[in-house]
């Protein structure tokens, strides 16, 4: 078994010079540059949700095949009391320096406090919104622009779309969430502004039947494409797909649930964003804090186009990726008005990806029927 | 021995019996899915109490446990199957986070007690409604307790995300974090808080309360025959309200310190199972207020092996739930022994 054998060559490394030469002579020189690290990866769902924890699981798997790494995982762990506890034993009991706790309400206060105990780990959190000055140095966190995987969604699904009517199950009126919604409208609107995106909130991130409901009430409603952003969008695709209508994936790619339905997604590529903060543990420069990224830095992706989305809708979308990806694209430019008619970004404004104000997103597009 | 001794060593030798059983099974189960049982069987003791910060760990997942295993073990003892603890640990945890909101809370130990207090008289609120409707209205109470559950945490989540949400908590909807000075630290020298210590003196004052006063043993009669207790004039109502609302109190306080000394904030995370936990402990401590101790130990143990199991391993977290089902069903089978165990050298229960 692997683990048996990590446990010796862990042993090994603790003991000192003549193991340390031992454990050089097991990796190759290139490598010798960069320390050997121990990993811990925490997932507040199952690994194999076809979602939100999947993606990361996924960028793990290629962690654990590269020399030198050696990577603890968790699944299932709650954002309580348990999360630390599962942070201080991959410290003490698995001798892990770099931890990845990836959900949003792992940050503050469990990785936090843990964080304070232990200034020699580092840790990266997926989606925290790191201060400096407020949160210590030895954490950060990452995240990508998926609003913009979502924009692409939206232009597929204007141009699949023949009710006009397209759907988004949603978890909760967050911003990360509302910038999704928002971002997949704007999409779809460009491609025919009298397109309407209906939104149901399900009220928490991994709700399988009442995505199910949603779903169905939604195409009871005409409506004839989906998308979503709860944890595992497995129900929503399957039901979707079960009613004849399309869907576009969201996390990971879930093609495999649905090939006949399943249009395009916007899908997370944690490899990149994971590989840098892990370089910068193994060769001892400063952790990086606040990692941010989109299509142009590899922090996203669009799932492959199924064989039934025309050639013509692919051309718009892959036009748009290019200009996003040479930076030159905006998603969120004024004039834009709020569903209740209220101006929410004035004529000539115009948001980059990294603008402060996309974070605190409070608001739903005109185009999108649903309230916060 | 005496019949009473043997049958006391019998209560507990049925449990170790039946754990044991589970670990077999679980080792077992654990071979077949091709992971080396001897390995599966050592990291599960270091996992659970191997060294001191696993015990820390066992005994931090335990402390919860223990106050919402009381939510169902005194309302038992007078003859109410209260399943609805996690609506009482979601009313203490609310009770405390709005405690800031309502009034000027003092700082420090003070304004703690205060929270704590609010959080013990939500919960206690919520038992005694159950209570309340069952003798009152005749609605079962397990039904109720489920369904008011579900109710207090959907009005939990609406308050929290709604009237009582702190703007800045944008992506994790919360109440504002508790001040500094009202957060409950931990206990000198460990890694654990101090709902432990209060964990355990709510166990033990439980179980003196029914052993050893007369409004304890009163209960136990309602519980035991509610019919005998109305002939010889006890209050029944009153008697089981206040037993509901006891057993709130404790789920409440739970939930207090959930907010006081783990989350800093009302909010979803608040909403993790652990009333649910307490219903498995209180059965397989039989509802005995003491035996609640060592069983949510036990539990919090496997929750802390199953965290090493994966890390060491690689099994998934699924495999935790198929030794907890494991033992519990061989738990519970194991009643079947009670009084048929032969002892060498005794004659049968039966014969005595």
């Amino acid at each position: 078994m692997e683990h048996k054998q990590w446990n010796r060559r862990q042993w090994i490394q603790t003991t000192g010079a003549a193991g340390a030469s031992l454990v050089a002579g097991a990796w190759p020189l290139g490598a010798q540059a960069q320390s050997p690290i121990t990993i811990g990866v925490i997932y507040v769902g199952p690994r194999d949700d076809y979602g939100y924890n999947q993606a990361h699981a996924e960028a793990t798997a290629k962690l654990k095949k590269m020399p030198g790494i050696k990577v603890v995982e968790e699944e299932n762990v709650p954002e309580t009391q348990a999360v630390q506890k599962t942070m201080q034993g991959m410290i003490s009991q698995d001798g892990a320096t770099l931890l990845f706790p990836t959900s949003f309400g792992y940050f503050d206060p469990h990785m936090i406090a843990i964080a304070g105990k232990n200034p020699n780990v580092r840790f990266s959190h997926c989606g925290g919104l790191w201060t400096a000055g407020k949160h210590p140095t030895n954490t950060g966190s990452y995240f990508g622009y998926i609003d913009e995987g979502q924009y692409l969604n939206g232009v597929i699904a204007g141009h699949m779309s023949k009710s006009k009517k397209i759907g988004f199950v949603a978890a909760k009126p967050i911003p990360q969430v509302l910038r999704n919604i928002n971002a997949f409208t704007l999409g779809a609107r460009s491609v025919d502004p009298k397109i309407t995106t209906t939104v149901i909130f399900t009220g928490d991130w991994s709700m399988p039947v009442k995505e199910a409901e949603a779903t169905n009430s939604l195409a009871d409603q005409g409506v004839d494409v989906f998308t979503m952003h709860v944890d595992g969008p497995k129900v929503v695709i399957e039901t979707a797909a079960k009613r004849g209508k399309f869907v576009c994936g969201y996390h990971a790619n879930q093609s495999k649930l649905a090939p006949a339905a399943y249009l395009t997604g916007a899908e997370w590529n944690w490899s990149s964003a994971m590989n840098s903060i892990i370089d910068a543990a193994r060769t001892g420069k400063p952790h990086p804090n606040f990692v941010r990224g989109g299509l142009k830095a590899g922090f996203i992706k669009p799932s492959p186009y199924g064989s039934m989305v025309p050639e013509a809708a692919r051309k718009n979308a892959d036009a748009i990726k290019a200009k996003m990806v040479a930076d030159q694209f905006d998603i969120f430019a004024g004039e834009l008005k709020d569903n209740t008619g209220k101006v929410v970004i004035p004529r000539g404004q115009a948001f980059k990806q990294t603008a402060i104000e996309l974070e605190s997103m409070n608001y739903l597009i005109e185009g999108v029927i649903g309230k916060i | 021995m005496s019949p009473r001794t043997l049958a006391a060593i019998e209560a507990a030798a049925l449990p170790i019996l039946a754990v044991a059983a589970a670990l077999l099974a679980f080792g077992l189960f654990a071979a077949w899915g091709g992971y080396p049982p001897l390995e599966v069987w050592r990291l599960l003791f270091v996992g659970a109490f191997g060294d001191a910060f696993s015990w820390q760990n066992s005994l931090q997942r335990a402390a919860p446990l223990m106050l919402t295993a009381l939510c169902v073990a005194i309302p038992a003892q007078a003859g109410l199957m209260v399943i609805g603890g996690e609506g009482a640990l979601v009313v203490g945890a609310l009770a405390t986070a709005a405690m800031p909101y309502l009034l000027a809370v003092p700082a420090g130990i003070a304004g703690t007690g205060l929270l704590l207090v609010a959080a013990i008289l939500g919960g206690a609120a919520f038992g005694a409604l159950i209570g309340a409707m069952r003798q009152w209205r005749g609605v079962n109470e397990t039904i109720s307790g489920l369904l008011l559950a579900y109710l207090v945490i959907n009005l939990f989540k609406h308050v929290v995300e709604g009237p009582m949400r702190d703007p800045a908590s944008l992506n994790k909807p919360s109440t504002r974090p508790l001040e500094e000075s009202l957060l409950i630290g931990t206990l000198p020298g460990m890694d654990v808080h101090w709902g432990l210590v209060w964990g355990v003196i709510a166990c033990a004052a439980a179980s003196l309360w029914l052993l050893l006063t007369t409004h304890g043993f009163a209960t136990r009669v309602v519980g035991g025959n509610p019919r005998a207790a109305g002939l010889v004039g006890l209050p029944a109502h009153r008697l089981v309200i206040t037993a509901c609302a006891l057993g709130g109190a404790a789920a409440g306080l739970a939930g207090g310190f959930e907010v006081a000394a783990v989350h800093t904030a009302a909010n979803a995370s608040v909403i993790s199972g652990l009333g649910y936990a307490g219903i498995l402990v209180s059965f397989v401590a039989r509802h005995q207020p003491l035996a609640i101790i060592p069983v949510a130990i036990v539990l919090g143990g496997f929750g802390a092996a199953g965290s090493l199991l994966q890390r060491r391993l690689g099994m998934p977290d699924a495999s935790v739930q198929v030794l907890l089902g494991f033992a519990f069903v061989l738990i519970l089978a194991a009643e079947v022994g009670r009084g048929r165990l032969r002892w060498p050298g005794s004659r049968s229960r039966s014969a005595a």
